[in-house]
């Protein structure tokens, strides 16, 4: 959690232990300052931990890679429908969790080499926008394959998905400890997203100071260059967009046990442009900055939703524009003027790994 | 034979829309190299400043007539569109001209996005009727095969627009200086060439024709939507692609290719897979033509570029 920690401004840079064990504390107390707000935001805070997720993931595509994927949020939704494929009432199958969310992992991945070996050893302009259309394709297959043979269930989607079984142990129920004192199930799924989070944080840091993050740095910084110097960057970029969208389907899996139903309507377009944003707002090949942006970003809807409600009411007495619409008005905005005012994002990433000498330092330790 | 016949006259209308924006997204890429994502918003901006011109009209002048109501609005549309493509170019995209490629591509996400949101503010998320000012009642059928005036008039219209614009490319003096500006920037501003007076232009052009598409698909569906500009954005991409990047020929060819594809496609895709799949998958063809060509020959039909340079 180097980075992470580094992002807190003066003790990160004077104090790098103590601010990792401060990430690592506000990590663990977040939901108990939540619940004081209402259940609401702990429910938020989950989400917020899958755009984490998906963050990451897209991040190690277009941050450390260089390639814009436009429709990440396909693989999500990829991870997400076979999860409730293979852990639902609509086919009566119900696999465990540990078997589901690989296989969920699994299809994403190979989504992902399918759609990537023909479009990534061509310019990166191809791949943006034939991941724009692979996204619409999934969201065509899953509004209308309820038809002749029911698989998707169409626009309604598929209801009473497994929740997260651990060992035996259902997350979904509430644990009563004492009369009045209930732990939430909304409590169990935040750690154990947090888990998954760390888990992603540290293999992401790992492969960044690995060979295979200092070839995906090369691709992204001169690709010609980098085939020079004898990467394979077909595979590499490969990797990359694989990986990335592994990352996509296993938070995929997670939201479906979460939230129990899915329906084409979770994965719009708008919700890959949101993850994008998250990135771009954050600081993208950057990991702290990408984590920050999503976390700020996941709450704007429901922020927009308490503040600028009762602003409009009291100005002109009347709700002009809904927080949906400010939201994407928001994250429009915030694309564009990120790009031309501080395209490295709020907090930018050091160019450090790409510097031998500071990199063996840290690959040692 | 006559579903055939009456898909290829479909397809051809259909294919002539893509073709008159593939011409704006293959002249951006031409010069800047560049994706325009806002490209398919500008249309719908198009396709709904034409409608309220229309709703307006019929309200206030009603003894207009249709012709003269289409005309003006469409002239007030592609007025807004250029001014738009302008403003566009000026803000968002000059600034990043030498900045890395991604962002660009990101800018230009963001400023679709922005186009799709400001025009549900402003015209709501509802579906619109687009008024019939040209008849869309068939008339008497030739061979078996029905086609509308409205249909005719967009072949006619687009065929003209686009003739326009391949002497405009190649006789004047405009023209010459874009394809000299496509050629390599620094060369042609050594020449005399005022590159950014050109860019600005190609993005003008490209978003007047961008209006009359916009205004032509309207008519032909019947609706316009402040979301109708991503989807025929996507397969004008896909058909300029197909042509051959950066090429007009190939973006008009790649167009109407797409067309006839695609309502072919669409008129069998039943008896193709067996009852399995039914026309609402005929979006997928675009897809499917833009992975083969991508897999088989990324140069497209009539390109000549390299397209594996970084």
């Amino acid at each position: 959690m180097n980075e992470l920690a580094l992002a807190i401004p003066y003790l990160g840079k004077n104090n790098p232990k103590a601010a990792r064990w401060v990430v690592l504390l506000i990590a663990l107390v977040a939901p108990m300052i939540a619940i004081s707000f209402g259940r609401s935001w702990v429910r938020i805070l989950d989400f917020a931990m899958l755009y984490v997720l998906l963050a990451i993931g897209l991040n190690l595509v277009v941050g450390f890679a260089g390639l814009l994927d436009l429709g990440y949020i396909a693989f999500y939704a990829v991870g997400a429908y076979t999860f409730a494929f293979l852990g639902s009432p609509h086919f009566d199958i119900h696999l465990p969790f540990w078997i589901v969310l690989p296989m969920g992992a699994a299809a994403a991945a190979l989504a992902g080499i399918i759609l990537g070996l023909p479009t990534l050893r061509l310019r990166g302009d191809y791949l943006a926008i034939v991941t724009l259309g692979f996204g619409e394709i999934i969201r065509i297959f899953m509004n209308n394959l309820n038809y002749p043979i029911n698989i998707t269930n169409g626009p309604q989607g598929i209801n009473g998905i497994d929740p997260l079984v651990l060992f035996g142990w259902d997350l979904s129920r509430p644990i009563p400890v004492t009369d009045d004192f209930i732990i939430n199930p909304l409590f169990l799924y935040y750690y154990a997203f947090l888990i998954c989070v760390a888990g992603a944080i540290v293999l992401v840091q790992r492969l960044q100071v690995s060979r295979i993050g200092r070839a995906w740095a090369a691709i992204r910084d001169d690709e010609l260059a980098a085939k020079a110097i004898g990467i394979n960057t077909r595979n590499m970029k490969l990797l990359a967009f694989s990986l990335g969208a592994t990352f996509g389907g296993v938070s995929g899996g997670l939201f479906a046990a979460f939230q129990g139903f899915v329906s084409p309507e979770s994965f719009s377009l708008m919700e890959s442009i949101a993850v994008l944003t998250m990135i771009v707002f954050g600081g993208m090949g950057n990991l702290a900055g990408v984590i920050v942006g999503a976390l700020l970003l996941s709450a704007l809807p429901e922020v927009l939703r308490h503040v600028a409600i009762p602003i409009q009411q009291a100005l002109f007495n009347d709700v002009l524009l809904d927080p949906e619409v400010l939201r994407m008005l928001l994250l429009s905005l915030a694309m564009i003027f990120m790009m031309l005012l501080r395209p490295a994002g709020m907090i930018p990433a050091h160019s450090r790994y790409s510097r031998p000498e500071l990199l063996g330092q840290e690959a040692v330790k | 034979m006559e579903t055939l016949l009456q898909q290829t006259v479909n397809g051809l209308v259909v294919g002539s829309v893509y073709a008159l924006i593939a011409l704006g997204y293959t002249m951006v890429y031409g010069i800047l190299g560049l994706i325009n994502f806002a490209h398919g918003d500008v249309l719908m901006v198009g396709a709904l400043v034409a409608l309220t011109v229309v709703q307006l009209l019929q309200t206030h002048a009603p003894d207009l007539g249709p012709v003269l109501t289409l005309l003006v609005s469409l002239g007030v549309s592609m007025l807004v569109c250029m001014i738009m493509g302008y403003t566009i170019e000026r803000l968002a995209y000059r600034r990043l001209r030498n900045a890395p490629r991604l962002a660009p591509l990101i800018t230009a996400i963001g400023v679709s996005f922005l186009l799709q949101t400001l025009a549900m503010i402003i015209w709501g998320r509802n579906y619109h009727t687009f008024p019939q000012l040209v008849s869309t009642m068939p008339l008497q059928p030739v061979a078996g095969v029905f086609i509308t005036p409205v249909q005719i008039t967009i072949l006619v219209v687009s065929a003209l627009l686009m003739v326009g614009l391949v002497l405009l490319v190649n006789k004047t003096r405009l023209g010459r200086a874009m394809r000299a500006t496509a050629e390599n920037h620094k060369v042609a501003s050594l020449m005399g060439v005022d590159t950014n007076k050109i860019i600005a232009s190609t993005f003008i052009i490209g978003s007047a024709l961008a209006a009359v598409a916009g205004v032509m698909f309207s008519s032909n569906y019947g609706i316009a939507h402040y979301a109708m500009g991503f989807m025929p954005g996507l397969k004008a991409f896909t058909a300029a692609v197909l042509g051959g990047i950066g090429n007009l020929a190939g973006a008009m060819l790649g167009g109407l290719v797409l067309g006839l594809v695609e309502s072919i496609g669409a008129g069998y895709i039943e008896d193709m897979s067996f009852g399995f799949l039914n026309s609402s998958y005929q979006d997928i063809f675009a897809f499917i033509i833009l992975g083969v060509v991508l897999i088989f020959r990324p140069t497209g039909l009539l390109g000549e570029r390299v397209s594996d340079r970084a």
